[in-house]
Order: structure tokens, then sequence, then C-alpha cells
């Protein structure tokens, strides 16, 4: 078992900001406890092609019953890597959105844009063998939430993954190149750097895109490196 | 100038959001779309070790119960095997997704006990189940950990516990035991603000 690559708090989203208020009652305000990875985090669940079906990664297709979903449709594919830029294979990604409109399909959005009947808003998939994932939706719609008076969150998809380790489980969000909501949004500027949040961005991946059907985004994701064993006390292998 | 390191970075967390369901747990959103949701079976009909209930709350730092979190859990088996390091008893993954009651923030989750793993040195830890929290206003997952009242032996020589500089901080990492199981209440913030990991 190997320990992970100490994770860069500076680079992800600071817990507390002011500018995305609900974090201010949410945020811990003891100092985290380091750790050094033992067994309970170094260890993880795994997942096989028991657990999901093959149509689980087709949003157009897996909730869909008199027809396609409403919207732009796009094929949404990538790698998952780790810092080492290693592949991941075998590991369980999962996304949820809201539908073409901005609606989420959940009991407690109560937004006044429309649910589409053919449209569930989430799917899964393992990665191949060297880390590839893909799926097939349609481009969420930008929707409005109580932060400011007039506060709208990008066209945006969340994304699960889970690594091999406990410690590695990261979930994210997914924004679309050239959005001009990116800029304003309180959620993404709680991340420090710019640079980080250009990782959170898909690019427009043309040669991807399948003619007259879908335009297609790349997203690759990155999870916590694994440290080399060489010259530890107690080499336990890889 | 010097060389350049050629690691990548970590992809930036964001939060899960209020609909966190709609992607990891559909049917607490509201509607049916997978052939089974994963999470909701931690330990299996058939493995052996003590079935217990675990029922708890987060709350905020004003006292109000945080409605949307989502709770993942993962544990060794009644031996202290995790799964993927060893041979369980078949059908326990270990692992779980745990969504309250959204009107009242109180939530449960069955499992059983498990036994004490040991870590990366060899040393005993006590029996502990790992919790994973998310939620609006969570910029990022917080890792935690549960231990068991009735294990204090146990609890008293365990290296994570006594990591924890004052002792009475360790005491937001045990859970009480009630009828018919445990609770475990956990504080993001304020007076008894739970222990949060960088694991
Ligand atoms: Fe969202």
């Amino acid at each position: 078992m190997t320990q992970l690559f100490p994770r860069d708090r500076a680079w992800h989203p600071q817990a507390l900001d002011p500018n995305y208020k609900t974090s201010v009652t949410r945020s811990p305000r003891q100092p985290l406890l380091s750790l050094e990875g033992t067994t309970s985090e170094l260890s993880g669940p795994t997942f096989g092609h028991g657990d999901i079906d093959p149509l689980d990664n087709d949003l157009l297709r897996n909730f869909a019953t008199t027809g396609d979903p409403v919207g732009e449709r796009i094929l949404l594919h990538g790698r998952v890597l780790d810092e080492n830029a290693r592949p991941v294979p075998n590991t369980l990604v999962e996304i949820w959105q809201a539908n073409a409109g901005g609606r989420y399909r959940h009991k407690k959005d109560t937004y006044l844009a429309a649910i589409d009947p053919n449209f569930g808003g989430c799917g899964r998939t393992l990665t191949d063998d060297l880390g590839y994932y893909q799926f097939r939706t349609v481009k969420p719609g930008a929707y409005p939430w109580r932060n400011w008076v007039s506060s709208w969150r990008p066209a945006h998809i969340h994304v699960s993954v889970f690594g091999t380790s406990f410690a590695q489980r990261l979930i994210t969000q997914l924004y679309f190149e050239g959005d001009p909501l990116i800029a304003k949004c309180p959620i993404i500027n709680t991340i420090p750097n710019p640079r980080a949040i250009d990782q959170l961005v898909a690019a427009l991946d043309i040669n991807a895109s399948v003619p007259f059907d879908c335009l297609a985004y790349k997203f690759d994701i990155v999870l916590r490196g694994q440290r080399s064993t060489y010259f530890e006390n107690r080499p336990e292998g890889n | 100038m010097v060389q350049k390191l050629d690691y990548l970075k970590e992809t930036p967390s964001q939060t899960a959001g209020p609909y966190v369901h709609i992607g990891l747990a559909p049917g607490d959103a509201g509607f049916d779309i997978y052939r089974h949701e994963l999470g909701r079976d931690i330990a299996g009909p058939d493995a052996s070790g003590t079935k217990i209930t675990v029922r708890g709350m987060v709350r905020d730092g004003t006292g109000a119960p945080v409605k949307d979190v989502l709770i993942e859990t993962w544990q060794a088996d009644a031996n202290g095997v995790y799964p993927d390091q060893g041979s369980v008893d078949p059908g326990f993954r270990g692992w779980g997704r745990v969504i309250p009651d959204f009107d009242t923030g109180e939530w449960a989750f069955d499992t059983i006990k498990p036994g004490a793993a040991k870590d990366q040195t060899g040393a005993v830890m006590a029996p502990h189940i790992n919790l994973w929290l998310v939620a609006r206003g969570i910029n990022l997952g917080l890792n935690t950990r549960l231990y068991f009242h009735d294990e204090m032996a146990a609890n008293a020589s365990d290296p994570v516990l006594n990591l924890i500089e004052q002792p009475v901080r360790r005491q937001t990492l045990i859970a009480e035991q009630v009828e018919g199981g445990y609770r475990f209440d956990i504080q993001l913030q304020g007076p008894s603000e739970t222990v949060f990991f960088d694991v």
C-alpha cells in the first residue's frame, strides 16, 4: 500500500469564503488534523461491470421514453489520471447535471424552467484500461441560485471520481470553454488560483465531434498521485 | 532556472451542491433510473459480525441540521479486513452512501461492526468507520472517523485518536451506544466541532 502525495490545499477551494455564503456556517473553524495515510485511507471501494449497465453513460438514452431530450447534444470524454500522469483504469466516474433549460430532476428544485420528460440527468461509467471514459448528454443550461439577488451558475456538470484509495475521493464540477458566467461565479471563485480554475474548464474538441450529431468536449480528471516506495523504511511493494 | 517537475496537479474540488442525490442516489432525488443504486448495502446479507444501526445528524455552525448532506462510509469487515486488501465475506462491500431525511436531517445506516484493522506500520487501530461528507457549502469533502463507545480500551490506544491533542476533542469521534445501535452526531462548527482530517 502506497502513500499519496499530500493534498495541495492552496490549489483547492478554500473551505470558508464569505462570497459563497453557505460556506460560512458549513466550514470547520478548527484546523484539520493531518494524518499520514493508514490502511483505512489508502484502501478504497472497487466497482465492476456487474455494478452498472452499458446504457448508464448515455444520458441521451438512459431516461428517454418518447424521444431524445431537448438541447445541444454533446459527447463528453477524457481520461482519469493521477499526479504522476499514470492512467487510473477501471474506476467509477459518475456525473449529474441540469437539463438544457437549467432545471434539475430533483424534488427540491423548483426553478420555473421545464422538466424534460426524456432527460434524467445522471450517468455513470468505469474508465477503461487506459483511464478513458465517455458520456453522451446535452449541454446543461445556466440556472439562478440564492446567493446574491441575481446569481447564476455557469453551465456545469457535476463529476464524482473514486480512484483506488478512499483518500483520493473527489467531487468537482466541469465548466464549458468560453462561458462568460465562469468569471462571475462565487462557487468557482472559492478557488484562489486562476490556473486551478482553468483545470475545470472542458475544452471544445472539434476533432472528437460527430458530424451532424454532436459536439465534443474533453475533460481530463487528475487524482492524487501515489508516492514511490523506494527507500522507505518499511518496504511494502507497490 | 531549474529543471521542471512534471507532476500534474490534482483536479480542484467543487461543492457537491444541493442536488448531489441526482447523480449518486437518484431514488432520493425522486426518480428511478439505474438497475441498482450503489452504496445501499454496506455489509451484504451474509457478513459475519454484529449487525448494527448507526443514526445521527450533521449540524452547521448555527446548530441547524444539514439536510442536503451525503455521507460515504468505508469500513473493514468483522475481522478488520478491508475488501480490497484481503478476503472478506461474500457480498461485503464495506462502502455505503447515507442520505438524511430531507425534512429532519436525521440519517441512519445498517452495517456490521468492523473489527480492528492494522495501520500501515502494523499497529492495531480501534474499530472505526471512515466517513466522507459532501454538501452544499462544503467546498472540499470532509474526512472523519466514527469510533465506538463500547471499545474504550481499544480507543485509548488508537494511534489516530491519540494524535488529537485535546482529549476532549477525541470524544467528538466516539459514537454513543443507544437502543438498537449507536448515535453519531457531527458538528461542522462550534464548541464541539467534530475533528476532521487532512488525510
Ligand atoms: Fe449544479
